[in-house]
C-alpha cells in the first residue's frame, strides 16, 4: 500500500476518490449482506450510492451513469444472478460503463464464475468472502 | 466463547447484552425478581409452556418450509415430506407470487418458480394440495405482501374440495411490518399494508375462526441482525400495532388474539434462546391480559414455530450445519415450542435437496424418538440460571418495548427505516467481530479448512417449468368468465378505495379465477406501491 492510499484510503491507486454503486438486483428481499457492504466500504471512505430493493438492469445502468460510479456492484442472494448479469451487460456497454469496475457478491455458485467473468463481471464475491477482501480488491482495480 | 464486547476483562455477555456469570445460585433468580412469573404450565403467565401436558399429549408439529418449480412440483416434494412422517406443511413461494406479480410479468422473468412455488391462479392452489387430506394436516403459508389474496386463495380451494372453512385450520404469515425489517417483500406503503393485515384477521375471526391469519416474526429481524431480546420485543411491539388495528374495527380482543401465532429463530447461545422464550411467553400474556383486558386464556397464549437458525448456518464446511441443526431443533424443544422447522445443510448454496430436508425432519423425530424431550414439561424450569436469565430476558425486552414506545412506536419506526437502520448496524457489527475473530464461529474464524467443492447437490432451475406456468396462466385465463373476473376485480378496487375490508371481493376474485397480478394492480391502484427509505 502506498502513502496516498494509507491517508486516505478511500481513494484508489490512480487517487481518485471512489464512487461504489451498490444495487439489489431483480426481486430479491435479502438486503442484510447489501448493507453490510455498504457500511463497509463507507467505513473504509469509499463513496457509496446504495439503490435499495427491486432494481431492474435498466435502473441499474441508469443510476451507475448518472452517479458517474467507478464501480457497480451487485449483490444477489435468490439464484436469479445470471439472467440478471446477461440483460445489464449491454446496458452498461451502451451507457459507456465497459470501462468500470463491475461485481458481484452473494450466494453465487462456483459453476456459475466463469460466465459472469466472462460478462464482465471481473468481481465475484461468493457467501464466506471479507469485508476487508472487497475493500482491498476495489482499491486495487477501480479506475 | 465469545467476547464481543467485555464489561471488563473475563466477563461474558451474551447477544442480548446480559452479563453471564461463571456460577448461579437461588440469591440470582430472588435478585432477578424471583419466581413470581413461573406459574404451572398451562396457566397464566405461561412461562413453563401453554399447555398443562405439552409434548405428553402431543408432540411438536414438523414443518419444513418447501416450495419450489410448479405446482406440481411442490405437490410432488409435499408428498415425499408426509411420506417421511412431515406433520405440517410450510409453503415456499416464488418471488414474483410474493410480491403480486404475474409469471408472465417481465419483471418476473428469470425468477418464475426460483425460490419457490409459482401460482398465479386458484388453479395452481387446486395442483399443489391435491391427494393432501387439509383435516389431517395443516398448512403454513410463508406469504406477506400478497398474503390477503393467498389466504382468499387457500380458503377458496379448502372450501371448493368441499372442507367446511369454519372448521379449517391453517396459518399464513402475513406479517408485513416484519417485512420492511428484513426479507423485503413489500408491495403497498406501510399503512395500507397494515390495514390489510387488519382485513384479515377481521376476516377470518368472523369467517374462517379456526384459522391463523398471522405469524408474527421476530424470526427476520434476528436474520436481518436483531439481538435474541430484540427479535421478541420487536415482534410484540408489531403484534400489537395488528392488534390495534384489528380493535379499531370493533372486535373485542378475545375474538382474535387467539388466533395470533408467531415465528422465532433458534441459532445462538442455547440457554439464550430458552430463556428468551420463557420470558416472552409470559411477557406476552401479560400484554395481552393486562393491556388489552383479555379474558379467554387462548388469548394469552404465545403460540409459535421456533427453528430455521439459518442466520447461524455457515457456508463454511456445510455438513457441521447438520450438528447445528440438531442443536437448535434442541433448543426449540427445551422451549416448548408448538411447531419446528428446520434450515437445511445446504441452505447457503441452494434449495435443499430431498436428501438434506429428510436429514432435518429425522433430527426433530429423534428428539421425540431417542431423547427424552417429550416426556417432561419445561424440563430446564427450575435452573437457577436459567430463571434467573429468563427474569434478565424479560426485563430486557420490555426495556426495548418501552423504547420503540417512546420513539414514536414500530410502525412510525419501521416507516423510517430506523428499525432497519438500527439492526443493519448490529449486523455489520457482529460481521466485523467474526471477521477479526472476537465472535466464534466453527470453521469460519476457528478450525478452518482449505475445502474441496463441498457435498453439496445444486438444486436445478428449469426454465422449461417458467414457459409452461406461463402458458398455464394463459389457460386459465381463456377457460375463466372473462365477465365475472373483471367485475370482481372492479369490487376489489371499489372496497379498497372505500375504505371497506378488502376480503370479501378478494374472494370472489380468486373464485373467478382472479390472478394473484390482476388483484395486486388493482391493490396498488389504491394504496400506491411502498418506497424503501435508505438509511444507515
Amino acid at each position: 500500500m502506498d502513502r496516498a492510499q494509507r491517508r486516505d484510503p478511500g481513494r484508489a491507486v490512480s487517487g481518485k476518490r471512489i464512487k461504489v454503486v451498490l444495487a439489489k438486483p431483480g426481486l430479491d428481499g435479502h438486503d442484510q449482506g447489501a448493507k453490510v457492504v455498504v457500511r463497509a466500504l463507507m467505513d473504509a471512505g469509499l463513496e457509496v450510492v446504495y439503490t435499495g430493493l427491486r432494481q431492474t438492469p435498466e435502473q441499474v445502468a441508469r443510476i451507475a451513469l448518472e452517479e458517474d460510479a467507478d464501480v457497480i456492484a451487485l449483490s444477489s442472494m435468490a439464484g436469479a444472478h445470471l439472467p440478471f448479469c446477461r440483460k445489464l451487460k449491454p446496458l452498461l456497454e451502451a451507457n459507456g460503463l465497459a470501462d468500470k469496475l463491475w461485481m458481484i457478491g452473494g450466494n453465487i455458485p462456483r459453476q456459475d464464475h466463469d460466465e459472469l467473468r466472462a460478462l464482465g463481471f471481473r468481481g465475484v464475491f461468493p457467501t464466506g468472502a471479507k469485508l476487508d477482501d472487497i475493500v482491498n480488491y476495489i482499491r486495487e482495480n477501480a479506475a | 466463547m465469545n467476547d464481543m464486547t467485555r464489561p471488563q476483562p473475563g466477563a461474558v455477555l451474551n447477544e442480548s447484552g446480559i452479563e453471564v456469570k461463571p456460577l448461579y445460585t437461588a440469591a440470582d433468580v430472588e435478585a432477578t425478581g424471583g419466581l413470581g412469573m413461573i406459574g404451572q404450565p398451562g396457566e397464566y403467565p405461561y412461562t413453563r409452556g401453554i399447555h398443562p401436558l405439552m409434548y405428553r399429549r402431543r408432540p411438536w408439529t414438523m414443518r419444513q418450509y418447501t416450495g419450489f418449480g410448479n405446482a406440481a412440483d411442490t405437490n410432488q416434494r409435499f408428498k415425499y415430506l408426509i411420506a417421511n412422517g412431515q406433520t405440517g406443511l410450510n409453503v415456499a413461494f416464488d418471488l414474483p407470487t410474493q410480491i403480486g406479480l404475474d409469471s408472465d410479468d417481465p419483471l418476473a422473468e428469470g425468477e418464475v418458480g426460483r425460490v419457490g412455488m409459482a401460482v398465479d391462479t386458484l388453479e395452481d392452489f387446486e395442483t399443489a394440495f391435491e391427494g393432501i387430506d387439509l383435516d389431517a394436516i395443516t398448512v403454513s403459508l410463508t406469504i406477506n405482501g400478497a398474503a390477503a389474496i393467498l389466504i382468499a386463495m387457500y380458503l377458496a380451494m379448502a372450501e371448493k374440495r368441499g372442507y367446511d372453512v369454519k372448521k379449517l385450520r391453517g396459518t399464513a404469515q402475513n406479517d408485513i411490518l416484519k417485512e420492511f425489517v428484513g426479507r423485503g417483500t413489500w408491495i403497498f406503503p406501510v399503512e395500507p399494508s397494515v390495514k390489510l393485515v387488519g382485513d384479515t384477521i377481521e376476516y377470518c375471526a368472523r369467517y374462517a375462526p379456526k384459522y391463523t391469519p398471522v405469524s408474527v416474526c421476530g424470526y427476520h429481524m434476528r436474520e436481518s441482525g436483531a439481538t435474541p431480546a430484540q427479535e421478541m420485543a420487536f415482534a410484540f411491539c408489531i403484534a400489537r400495532a395488528y392488534a390495534d388495528e384489528t380493535l379499531r374495527r370493533g372486535l373485542a380482543i378475545d375474538e382474535f388474539a387467539g388466533r395470533l401465532s408467531y415465528n422465532f429463530n433458534v441459532f445462538g447461545n442455547i440457554f439464550e434462546q430458552v430463556a428468551k422464550f420463557r420470558a416472552g411467553r409470559g411477557l406476552w400474556a401479560k400484554i395481552v391480559k393486562e393491556h388489552y383486558g383479555a379474558t379467554d386464556p387462548h388469548s394469552m397464549w404465545l403460540r409459535m414455530i421456533a427453528g430455521g437458525g439459518g442466520g447461524g448456518l455457515t457456508f463454511e464446511q456445510p455438513e457441521i450445519n447438520i450438528v447445528r441443526g440438531a442443536y437448535y431443533a434442541l433448543i426449540a424443544a427445551l422451549s416448548g415450542a408448538q411447531t419446528m422447522a428446520l434450515c437445511c445443510y445446504d441452505e447457503a448454496y441452494t434449495i435443499p435437496s430431498e436428501y438434506a430436508q429428510r436429514i432435518s425432519l429425522r433430527t426433530m423425530q429423534l428428539l421425540i424418538d431417542e431423547m427424552g424431550l417429550t416426556d417432561t414439561v419445561d424440563p430446564l424450569g427450575g435452573s437457577w440460571y436459567v430463571e434467573t436469565l429468563t427474569n434478565q430476558m424479560r426485563a430486557k425486552m420490555e426495556e426495548i418495548m418501552a423504547d420503540v414506545e417512546a420513539r414514536g412506536g414500530i410502525v412510525k419506526l419501521v416507516a423510517e427505516g430506523a428499525i432497519q437502520a438500527q439492526v443493519s448496524a448490529q449486523a455489520y457489527a457482529m460481521q466485523c467481530a467474526i471477521e477479526q475473530g472476537r465472535f466464534a464461529k466453527t470453521g469460519v474464524n476457528r478450525h478452518r479448512i482449505e475445502e474441496e467443492a463441498p457435498h453439496v447437490e445444486l438444486h436445478p432451475y428449469k426454465e422449461e417449468d417458467a414457459r409452461a406456468q406461463i402458458a398455464a396462466l394463459e389457460r386459465a385465463r381463456g377457460r375463466r368468465d372473462a365477465g365475472r373476473a373483471k367485475l370482481a376485480l372492479a369490487q376489489v378496487r371499489a372496497d379498497a378505495q372505500a375504505g371497506a375490508n378488502v376480503m370479501p371481493a378478494i374472494v370472489d376474485a380468486v373464485k373467478a379465477y382472479a390472478s394473484v397480478g390482476e388483484i395486486t394492480r388493482e391493490l396498488v391502484g389504491v394504496y400506491g406501491t411502498y418506497r424503501e427509505p435508505i438509511r444507515f
